[in-house]
C-alpha cells in the first residue's frame, strides 16, 4: 500500500481533501446560535424594563424627595440637554483625547517592558518585582506625585492614566511571553529565525491572546485612572462634569454622566477588544463558544 | 516547473556521507534539587549516506526524539561530535530541518505564510517566496488551501504543511519526529507514499522515526533499532526489497518479524533494570 502505483486507488477512499478548496474552511464568526443570542437579548431586554419601572416606582412613591432621587425620565432630560448644550460632547472628547493619549503610551512602555521582562531572568527577578508592587498601587495614588512634578493639568491627568494602565499590560505581555509555546520557538530556530526576528515573527504573535488580556484589562484601568483624576480638575471633561453635577445639586446630571461614562468605556470594551480577542482566540485555535 | 530541489549531482555523490555521528550522548540534568540526572542517549557511532532513507525504531523514552533534536541542534550532546556533511553541528542550520509530531505550524500565520517563514529567514524576496511556497504547496497537494490558517486544516493537511515548510529551505537532511504518528492509518499511508515520492524525487537524506515496525520496513533503506533508554542502536537491517513495497508483501511482514523479535528481547531485559539512573 506504500507504492506510488497504488495511490490513485487511494484517492477516493482516504479522501482528506473536500471536492471544492474552501467549502471546509468554516468562519469562526459564524459560530453563535441565533436563537441563544436572541433569546439573552430579550432576557436582558426585560430585566433593564423591570429595572427601570422600579426605579420610577421608587422616585414616585414619595420616600425621598425628587432632588436626591429623580425619575427615570428625568435622567434622561438631563442627558439629552447636556448633549444639546454640546457640554456631554465636549467633555467626552476631552476625555478620549486624554485617555488615548495615557493608554497609547502606557501601550508603548508596557509591551516593551513585557517583553524584557519575559525573557530575561535579571530583569523579572528586579524590574518584575517592582512593577508587581506597583500594580497593587490604587492609581489615583499617583495624583498628588504628579501634581507636585507636572502641576494642575491635563498632562498630570495623562501621568495618572499611564500609571494606571501600564503595569497590568506589563504583565500581560510578560506572561504571554513566558508561556509561548517551546515547540513554536524550537520550529522557528530550526526554520532560521533568529534574534529580533524570533521576536517579532514568533514570540510576540504566540503571545498575542494574553497579550490582549492584557491590554483588556489595561484599558478597563486607564478608563477608570482618567476619572479618578478628572474628578480633581476644573477644565471641561467627563469627571468634571460629574463634580459640576455635584456642584449645582444637580443628581439628574450626575445620573446622566455616569451612564455616560458606564457606556464609553463598555463600548470601548465590545466594539474593540471582544472582536479582537474572539478572532484571535479562533485563529489560534482556542474554543472560540466559551 | 520550478524544482528547487531536483538535484542531479546526487547520484555521483551517493556513497557520500550526510550525517556522521561519534560518541554522541545526551545526559540531561532533570532537576536542579535532587540533582537527579536521566541519561537519555548511550554514546551512538552512526553514519548515515548521503540520499539515505532510515528509519528509527525502538520503545517510547529511548531517546530517538532526543537524538533527532541533538542532529538538528536545538539541543547540545553532552558527549561526542555530530559531522553533517563534514561541517560540525553546534546549532541550528537550514541544512537540517525537524519535523515534529505536532505539526508546529504556526497559527497566526496562513499556509502559504507558513511554507514561506524560512525563506522569509533567509531574506529571500518576495518573488521568489511565492514562487517556491507555490511549488511546494502544489507537491504536497494543498492549492487551494494557500490562504486557510491551521486550525481550518485536517491533521494529514497540517503535516503536509509542515513538510512543505521544511523542504523550501531545501535542506540536505530531513528529520522525522514521528511526523504522521497522530493520524489514522489510511491518512498515514497516504502520506508515507507522498514521502517516498518525494525522497525518490528529491533524494533528501531523511532520518525517519515511528513506532510501526511494518511501515518502518516498507519505507525505509536501513532499519536502527534502539534499546531501552539510555538508548544505543542495537540491530541494524538493510532493507534490500524492491520498491514498491507492499505493506502485505511477505518479505515485508518476514523481515517484520525478525525486528520484532529484537524489540521484544530489548524490552524483556530493560523490565529488570532499574528505571532511572540516579547519581548524587
Ligand atoms: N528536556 C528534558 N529534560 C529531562 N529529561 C528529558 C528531557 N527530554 C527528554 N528527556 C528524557 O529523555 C528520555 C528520552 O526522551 P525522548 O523524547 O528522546 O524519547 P523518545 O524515544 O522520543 O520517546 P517516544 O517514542 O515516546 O517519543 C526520556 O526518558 C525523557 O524523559
Ligand atoms: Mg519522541
Amino acid at each position: 500500500m506504500l507504492s506510488i502505483a497504488d495511490r490513485p486507488a487511494l484517492e477516493g477512499q482516504a479522501n482528506e481533501r473536500p471536492a471544492r478548496p474552501g467549502s471546509q474552511i468554516k468562519r469562526t464568526s459564524g459560530l453563535h446560535l441565533p436563537h441563544a443570542g436572541l433569546a439573552t437579548a430579550i432576557r436582558r431586554l426585560v430585566f433593564y424594563a423591570v429595572l427601570v419601572a422600579l426605579w420610577e416606582l421608587l422616585a414616585r412613591s414619595g420616600l425621598w424627595p425628587s432632588y436626591l432621587l429623580p425619575g427615570p425620565m428625568d435622567a434622561f432630560g438631563a442627558l439629552a440637554s447636556g448633549f444639546r448644550k454640546d457640554l456631554y460632547v465636549e467633555g467626552m472628547l476631552v476625555s478620549l483625547k486624554n485617555v488615548a493619549i495615557g493608554y497609547g503610551l502606557s501601550v508603548g512602555i508596557g509591551v516593551s517592558l513585557g517583553v524584557l521582562i519575559g525573557r530575561h531572568r535579571l530583569l523579572e527577578e528586579t524590574i518584575g518585582s517592582l512593577v508587581m508592587g506597583l500594580q497593587a498601587l490604587p492609581s489615583v495614588c499617583w495624583l498628588p506625585l504628579a501634581i507636585l512634578w507636572i502641576g494642575l493639568n491635563e498632562r498630570a491627568v495623562i501621568f495618572v492614566v499611564l500609571m494606571g494602565a501600564v503595569f497590568s499590560i506589563t504583565l500581560g505581555v510578560d506572561a504571554g511571553v513566558k508561556n509561548t509555546p517551546p515547540l513554536y520557538v524550537k520550529a522557528a530556530r530550526n526554520l532560521g529565525a533568529h534574534g529580533l526576528g524570533l521576536y517579532w515573527q514568533v514570540v510576540l504573535p504566540a503571545a498575542l491572546p494574553a497579550i490582549l488580556g492584557g491590554l483588556k484589562q489595561g484599558w478597563s484601568f486607564a478608563w477608570r485612572s482618567l476619572m479618578a483624576g478628572e474628578l480633581l480638575f476644573y477644565s471641561l471633561s467627563l469627571g468634571n462634569l460629574l463634580q459640576t453635577g455635584r456642584d449645582l445639586n444637580d443628581v439628574a446630571m450626575v445620573m446622566s454622566v455616569m451612564a455616560l461614562i458606564v457606556f464609553i468605556g463598555v463600548a470601548v470594551d465590545r466594539l474593540a477588544f471582544a472582536p479582537l480577542e474572539r478572532r484571535v482566540r479562533g485563529r489560534w485555535g482556542y474554543d472560540v463558544n466559551k | 516547473m520550478l524544482s528547487p530541489n531536483e538535484n542531479s549531482a546526487v547520484a555521483l555523490t551517493h556513497t557520500a556521507i550526510a550525517l556522521q555521528l561519534r560518541g554522541v550522548s545526551k545526559t540531561f540534568a532533570s532537576d536542579e534539587r535532587d540533582g537527579r540526572e536521566v541519561e537519555a542517549l548511550a554514546p551512538v557511532d552512526l553514519d548515515v549516506r548521503t540520499g539515505e532513507l532510515v528509519c528509527l525504531l525502538g520503545a517510547s523514552g529511548c531517546g530517538k526524539s532526543t537524538l533527532l533534536s541533538l542532529i538538528a541542534g536545538l539541543e547540545r550532546a553532552t558527549g561526542g561530535t555530530i559531522l553533517c556533511n563534514g561541517k560540525e553541528v553546534l546549532g541550528t542550520a537550514p541544512d537540517r530541518v525537524l519535523l515534529f509530531q505536532e505539526a508546529a505550524l504556526f497559527p497566526w500565520l496562513t499556509v502559504q505564510e507558513n511554507v514561506e517563514f524560512g525563506l522569509r529567514q533567509a531574506d529571500k524576496s518576495r518573488a521568489e517566496r511565492a514562487e517556491v511556497a507555490r511549488y511546494w504547496i502544489e507537491r504536497v497537494r494543498l492549492q487551494g488551501f494557500e490562504h486557510a490558517y491551521s486550525h481550518q486544516l485536517s491533521g494529514g493537511m497540517r503535516q503536509r504543511v509542515a513538510l512543505a515548510r521544511s523542504l523550501a529551505i531545501d535542506p540536505a537532511v530531513l528529520l522525522m519526529d514521528e511526523p504522521f504518528g497522530a493520524l489514522d492509518a489510511l491518512t498515514r499511508d497516504r502520506l508515507h507514499a507522498e514521502l517516498e515520492s518525494l525522497w525518490a524525487a528529491t533524494h533528501k537524506t531523511i532520518l525517519f522515526v515511528t513506532h510501526n515496525v511494518r511501515e518502518a520496513v516498507a519505507l525505509g533503506e536501513r532499519v536502527l533499532v534502539f534499546s531501552p533508554r539510555p538508548g544505543r542502536i542495537v540491530g541494524e537491517f538493510e532493507i534490500g526489497l524492491p520498491r514498491p513495497r507492499s505493506l502485505e508483501d511477505p518479505a515485508v511482514v518476514a523481515q517484520t518479524a525478525r525486528i520484532m523479535n529484537l524489540l521484544r528481547l530489548q524490552m524483556s531485559d530493560f523490565s529488570e533494570k532499574s528505571d532511572i539512573c540516579r547519581r548524587r
